[in-house]
């Protein structure tokens, strides 16, 4: 009697759990078309934010010539989405391909472990160092790019500069004396959004080709626990700016109330002038407001010289091969693929670019005037990566930091010194010499 | 007592939900203890004693999420108590649309925490929200709720107040209910009226549906979460940060090991005040 009730619940318990589990394997592999030809199906796992029209457009013409199907998952993005990688990876769960933020994010995954050494492959030559860094460990190379390059800085309303006679400003003193003469205008100087708090970075991240022009081995002493923001003066100013915008009352009214999408607005409709924001997200502005895109100037964020006024630039996403999934030829004739000429042209006739792209050979005729405006400063020389692709330490609560010096909660001192014990636990977490 | 037993329901029964139980919640607690000892990255772990409890309790917003945690919890709890009793009073006295004014205050309960959240963020925005734009139609200029560091945890607790206080009038009806007419017969008879019934009837016998209220909501309140970060995001900076939240962050950041050392620690501030409250409460209620 007991052995029966014991069989029962067993086979009860199993038969309840089975389905669950069996969920999540994903349905790929190889199944015939009508024609006969055979296709393989991968799966790309991409966040909910990011644009993927010019992946889709690569996906459509592989599946022509190539005979792959890729087909997109989605998952949250931001650091939920970083939780959703990582589990994956933990369980074995990842699909053939990942879309991730490249840099310190993407070194964070060791990715050594997971994903494919690219670094072998011809075609791989035509893609820039400048990008591959910030997707290597070692001698090895795990990602192609996914997009095109952007760049951090000011966005300005084209419209308000004509009617006030403004010009583009090329030091920090001239940026501030356009900020006072927009708000004598009773326009808002310049739109804040601290609702969607990671907006609130931008002025420090984007103050970077700043600090890597005058002091260019910071990011590799500040990764060895020998530089920090706050004893560092030129680190330090990027906190100094956000605050000196405060204490002039230069941010829009509201600033916690304000979201992302709200600011966007405020500077497309030139209610208010300006935005710090990084280019990426300039298709938001012709997705909600059509024309006023061409509103839309940007400027790298100035310094105190103004023959020395560069943007700091980010490097695009990465689409990464998973080394234990079941198609993985498939997935590294796909990646090759997407950085091939065909693959190029059908990912621009898709998307429009916001930034240069990091494949040699590959001219941008039709963008942004924004984006325009910041190819000057790239044909120029005049760039600097963001420091998370030079060094792997970047801090969680950045941008509540500054959201707290940008609402005049604390200095800019005091931020930088917050900010400079935040990074000890990501170096410690990391593992690094000298924390 | 073994005989009995026997002959009525075998043990085995309890192995489906003991199985679910084991797996899913002591296993993990279990495992928790074991992870909070080192740095983990999910992919692997490296044992580091006690090293992520003293960062922990390093971190600068610590402070701030220890002290709104316990003003959030304790004055939710004591609002909860006053406002369910009062509204319980109300509600028992036979008064016309009991059941429909019922209704309206378990209303907010059913309702998601975190659409309450969104929904309250956007009624509290400073220059378009309902509630600024109701105050000005009277020429009030409304605060900025949840902007205003001063008083956004504030504002966040009146929401939770709102949202919880459904709950504490049911179990306050249930426990009101269950008093005999008798005893308030027998103090009207001695001359008392409305006011001296509820001060020395309702009250000292409603003690027991008082502790309950109390001490649910202290326990909840002291793991609050969704409504604060649907809100706030524990800011503006760090002022609305609750332990919870500041766990939660860490999680984001990908310091698994730290951020399940401050699980643990907050599993024993939850038993640290929730033991001792619950055997002072429930020994009152033995004394009466």
């Amino acid at each position: 009697m007991k052995t029966r009730i014991i069989m029962v619940t067993v086979i009860a318990i199993v038969a309840l759990t089975l389905p669950v589990f069996a969920g999540g394997q994903g349905e790929t592999g190889s199944e015939a078309t009508g024609d006969g030809q055979e296709i393989t199906e991968l799966t790309l796992l991409v966040d909910n934010q990011s644009p993927i029209e010019g992946i889709e457009a690569v996906a459509a013409r592989a599946e022509e010539e190539l005979g792959i199907r890729v087909e997109i998952e989605l998952r949250p993005g931001g650091t939920e989405g970083d939780n959703v990688v990582k589990t994956r990876l933990a369980t074995g769960e990842m699909a053939d391909l990942m879309y991730y933020n490249s840099g310190s994010l993407f070194k964070a995954l060791s990715p050594e472990r997971h994903f494919v050494d690219l670094s072998d492959m011809s075609f791989m030559d035509r893609i820039l160092d400048s990008f591959k860094e910030t997707v290597s460990v070692g001698d090895g190379v795990y990602g192609i790019p996914a997009d095109s390059a952007f760049g951090g800085g000011w966005y300005y309303n084209r419209r308000v500069y004509e009617e006030l006679g403004l010009e583009v400003p090329h030091t920090w003193d001239q940026l501030m004396e356009n900020l006072a003469a927009v708000e004598a205008a009773g326009i808002e100087p310049v739109a804040a959004s601290f609702a969607d708090t990671w907006t609130a970075q931008i002025i420090v991240l984007g103050d970077f080709y700043n600090v890597y022009s005058e002091y260019p081995d910071f990011a590799a002493d500040y990764t060895a626990n020998e530089a920090h923001f706050a004893d560092t003066p030129i680190a330090l100013r990027g906190f100094q700016k956000m605050q000196e915008v405060h204490d002039a009352g230069y941010f829009s009214a509201n600033p916690v109330a304000t979201t992302f999408d709200e600011a966007l607005a405020m500077v497309a409709t030139g209610e208010a002038a300006h935005y710090p924001m990084l280019t990426v997200v300039l298709p938001n502005i012709e997705a909600a407001h059509g024309d006023l895109i061409n509103d839309i100037g940007f400027f790298g964020q100035p310094g105190s010289d103004p023959d020395d006024h560069g943007v700091t630039l980010w490097m695009p996403a990465t689409l990464a091969v998973y080394a234990d999934g079941e198609n993985v030829d498939a997935a590294t004739r796909f990646v090759e693929y997407f950085v091939s000429d065909a693959g190029v042209e059908a990912f621009l006739s898709a998307r429009t670019v916001t930034g240069p792209m990091v494949i040699e050979g590959v001219e941008l005729d039709d963008a942004y005037p924004a984006v325009q405006e910041m190819l000057t400063y790239v044909n120029n020389g005049l760039t600097a990566p963001a420091l998370e692709f030079l060094s792997p330490i970047k801090g969680p609560n950045l941008e509540q930091i500054l959201v707290q010096v940008g609402l005049g909660l604390v200095s800019a001192e005091e931020g930088a010194a917050e900010y400079d014990r935040d990074v000890v636990r990501q170096a410690r977490q990391l593992g690094l010499e000298g924390w | 007592m073994k005989k009995l037993l026997n002959n009525t329901y075998s043990y085995w029964f309890l192995v489906p939900a003991g199985l679910i139980y084991v797996t899913f919640f002591i296993a993990p607690t279990f495992m928790s203890f074991f992870f909070s000892l080192t740095r983990w990255t999910l992919f692997d772990w490296e044992f580091i004693g006690l090293e992520n409890f003293i960062m922990f309790f390093q971190e600068s917003s610590l402070k701030v999420g220890f002290r709104n945690t316990l003003f959030f919890a304790t004055v939710t709890a004591l609002s909860k108590v006053v406002l369910g009793f009062a509204l319980g009073l109300v509600l028992t006295m036979g008064i016309r649309f009991t059941g429909f004014l019922r209704s309206i205050v378990f209303f907010p309960t059913i309702l998601s925490i975190v659409a309450v959240g969104i929904t309250f963020r956007r009624l509290m925005h400073p220059a378009h929200g309902a509630i600024n734009r109701t105050l000005a139609l009277f020429g009030i200029s409304g605060p900025n709720w949840l902007g205003n560091v001063d008083i956004a945890m504030l504002s966040v607790s009146l929401v939770d107040v709102w949202r919880g206080v459904g709950i504490a009038t049911v179990i306050f009806i249930a426990g009101m209910q269950a008093i005999p007419r008798d005893y308030y017969e027998a103090v009207s008879i001695d001359g008392g009226g409305f006011w001296r019934q509820v001060w020395h009837v309702t009250v000292p016998l409603s003690r027991p549906a008082t502790n309950s209220v109390l001490l649910l909501a202290m326990i909840g309140g002291l793991r609050t979460f969704d409504l604060v970060w649907t809100m706030t995001g524990g800011g503006p900076g760090f002022s609305t940060d609750l332990i919870a939240s500041i766990i939660y962050k860490q999680y984001q950041a990908g310091f698994y090991g730290l951020a399940t050392a401050g699980n643990v620690i907050l599993f024993f501030v939850v038993a640290a005040i929730a033991v001792p409250l619950f055997w002072f409460l429930n020994r009152k209620e033995v004394t009466l």
